[in-house]
């Protein structure tokens, strides 16, 4: 795909314009870091076997994806930072991630909801961000989105199976879509690092992709006999850095061994 | 809950040209979801450009109480088998 528009060579020679992409592509990376952590926590807790694996296995996509990410931060950066201090060496604010991602585990019916949400949100993403005017965001899109496409898959065929199951399966996944639609606004929230770089090509408009994922994610939630939940205010915060009470047990967890065993390596 | 789930097998062509070859099995309420488990269970690692998924009970078996009246009759009769051809140099693979 072509870009929407080119990017002036001279563009990251700006210090502000590096920080600003920097910022965004910590928004991106993040949620696919936290999320990954997340369904890493199922690895062998899945109901059975096969939904187990599946999960995993989606897990380590959404390392491998934020993986090239923060290679890439740590390019821009030019310090000595590599991928792992970026991922392991921050404190909870200076995560970007959404709020969705780092909801728990309550139950099958919240995984699969969580991460419906988000593969909706990311498949369009990948797809919109493959116009990037950044060269290495375009080809991170590119190689991103067949695995998007497959979670979405995944999910989406869960949440129908759920919905449309057992009167238990059905008022556990509305409830677990009950309480997660509040932090799906905030897939969309823009920063004004996030500005910039819509304004400069690099990120894609978020305001048209939010009208075609409530769209699809209304279609999808009616196949499956769902209610749309009507909430007053949509819950944001995790994109400035303001988490829920999750997020630190999460970073506790996942930092453990960077924090015990400083710079230790595989 | 996990006996109520059919078996269904799992048969993978590794390469265009090859046949398909069973590779295992897996649970799954019905093919579209065996077809999704199959995937993730058994072609992650570019083991796979097609996947075929049978449920198990479709498959008649043969009992291995009658192996010996199935097989048995075979393994004298040397003559079946093409072994006594001269095959000329030039031919491999046989």
């Amino acid at each position: 795909m072509k870009p929407i528009k080119e990017l002036n060579p001279q563009f990251l020679e700006s210090t502000e314009n590096k920080k600003h992409l920097i910022d965004y592509l910590l928004g991106v990376a993040d949620n696919y870091l936290i999320l990954g952590q997340r369904l890493g926590e199922l690895c062998g807790h899945g109901p059975n076997l096969e939904p187990d694996i599946a999960l995993t296995n989606i897990s380590l996509d959404m390392l491998g994806q934020v993986r090239s990410f923060y290679q890439y931060i740590a390019q821009l950066r030019g310090d000595k930072s590599t991928e792992d201090d970026i991922a392991f060496l921050r404190k909870e604010r200076e995560y970007k991630n959404v709020l969705l991602v780092e909801q728990p585990n309550t139950d099958f019916g919240y995984v699969i909801v969580r991460q419906f949400f988000f593969d909706v949100y990311n498949r369009m993403f990948l797809g919109a961000l493959q116009q990037s005017a950044d060269e290495t965001l375009r080809a991170l899109a590119f190689k991103g989105i067949k695995e998007a496409s497959y979670h979405e898959r995944f999910s989406g065929d869960w949440l129908k199976r759920l919905g449309d199951g057992t009167e238990e399966s059905k008022t556990r996944v509305q409830q677990a879509v009950n309480d997660l639609w509040i932090y799906t606004d905030e897939l969309f929230h823009t920063t004004n690092a996030d500005d910039a770089m819509i304004a400069a090509g690099v990120a894609p408009d978020m305001l048209q992709l939010k009208e075609y994922y409530y769209e699809k994610v209304g279609e999808l939630l009616s196949t499956a006999t769902l209610e749309i939940p009507e909430v007053e205010y949509f819950q944001k915060g995790g994109k400035e850095g303001l988490h829920s009470e999750h997020m630190g047990y999460i970073l506790t967890e996942m930092q453990y061994m960077q924090r015990a065993y400083p710079d230790s390596k595989w | 809950m996990s006996q109520e789930i059919p078996l269904w097998e799992v048969f993978i062509r590794s390469k265009n040209g090859l046949e398909h070859r069973h590779c295992g099995s897996l649970h799954a309420e019905d093919a579209e979801m065996a077809m999704n488990n199959a995937r993730d269970v058994y072609t992650r690692r570019n083991e796979g450009v097609s996947i075929w998924v049978v449920e198990s009970k479709n498959i008649t078996a043969s009992s291995p109480e009658a192996s010996g009246e199935l097989f048995e009759p075979a393994t004298d009769k040397v003559y079946r088998h093409p072994t006594f051809y001269e095959l000329p140099e030039e031919l491999k693979h046989m």
